[in-house]
């Protein structure tokens, strides 16, 4: 899942400055799954906002909405005949939800109310790591399941580098070298001959290094 | 024991502090409390193993965002106690009472009252 943090409740009030009217929008999806923004955070939110500007003195309507998903266009119109009432909208969903929401709201400013951070799994309770950087081109085949990708700090696609010393890596004492997990999983599945391959210089072109990038399936297409 | 405490706290029961959650400090200060306390078993005592220790960090969360909105986190206090101990609830009782009057009243009641 998309994995983000919560912003300071000082920068999103410097955002909102001067609004009378503020929709705070969450999304039902990863960020609640990440409790940064799902309808528990919004009412945290939309709690610290109302009390702020109670406190300044000013007289500023706060309203709570979470939405199912906030990257697709069925959802977002769900507010169409409400979003133009508002003097901003604050969207806890990841970068793509607010940017999607600013795509067909042009009216009323939208402020980002989480820190998008990386795509990752929920390792425990309030611990989310990061397992996946998107470069389109997956080699999980190769490497037992591990991402040298995401997991190593050098991207390395023939690893370890040097700096990996008793399965830590060397930017970081307390962090795995992906390389040594790498090298443990193929042993335990008793495919160390996959280890040995040479692994050639990987395409980057289906990665961000080829620009902004999309899926066409005209196969779903209606 | 007939112990007193100040009649100004009213008493919310929850099954564990580990129920409490954000929110519901948060609301209680914006409907108007002038404080919030939470009072948990001894840490280490949870029935429910860290349903305590989850409470704090919660207080903690709570604290922040009232220093932050300006009506001051000093508000919210976090105490520890066994059921048993009927006089250290009676002392606690009365510390977040002293606290709360030393504070004053909860700013946002103010505002509304003269909003109104
Ligand atoms: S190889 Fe690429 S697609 Fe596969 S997990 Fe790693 S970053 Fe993601
Ligand atoms: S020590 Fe391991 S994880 Fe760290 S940079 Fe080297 S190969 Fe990558």
């Amino acid at each position: 899942m998309i994995v983000a943090d919560k912003k300071p409740v000082e920068e999103i009030i410097e955002y909102v400055q001067g609004c009378k009217k503020i929709l705070v929008l969450g999304c039902n999806e990863c960020v609640t799954v990440c409790e940064a923004g799902g309808k528990k955070e919004v009412g945290v939110l939309a709690s610290a906002l109302r009390m702020y500007f109670l406190n300044q003195g000013e007289d500023v309507k706060i309203d709570e909405v979470t939405l199912e998903r906030q990257c697709d266009h069925e959802y977002l119109e769900e507010i169409r005949d409400v979003a133009d009432e508002y003097d901003a909208i604050v969207s806890l969903a990841c970068g793509v939800g607010v940017q999607f929401m600013a795509e067909k709201y042009h009216s009323v400013p939208i402020y980002p109310g989480v820190n998008t951070c990386f795509l990752g799994a929920t390792e425990q309770r309030g611990l989310w790591t990061e397992r996946c950087q998107a470069c389109g081109n997956c080699m999980l085949a190769i490497t037992g399941g591990i991402c040298p990708v995401s997991r190593c700090a050098k991207r390395i696609l023939n690893g370890p580098c040097g700096g990996s010393s008793n399965g830590k890596c060397e930017i970081d004492s307390n962090l795995d070298c992906a390389w040594q997990l790498i090298i443990d999983r193929l042993k335990a599945l008793g495919r160390l001959e996959d280890y040995e391959k040479i692994c050639s210089i990987k395409d980057w072109s289906t990665d961000r290094a080829g620009g902004p990038r999309k899926v066409v399936r005209e196969d779903v297409q209606i | 024991m007939r112990l007193t405490y100040p009649t100004s706290i009213k008493i919310v029961r929850v099954p564990c502090t580990g129920k409490v959650d954000i929110i519901h400090m948060l609301r209680a200060f914006e409907k108007g409390a002038d404080g919030v306390c939470v009072i948990g078993c001894m840490e280490g005592d949870c029935h429910f193993k860290s349903g305590n220790f989850r409470a704090r960090k919660r207080v903690e969360q709570v604290q922040k965002i009232l220093t932050t909105v300006g009506i001051g986190g000093d508000r919210v206090k976090m105490y520890n106690l066994s059921s048993g101990e009927g006089p250290t609830f009676a002392r606690y009782a009365n510390e977040i009472h002293e606290i709360i009057m030393e504070l004053g009243p909860n700013p946002i009641k103010l505002k509304k009252k003269q909003a109104a």
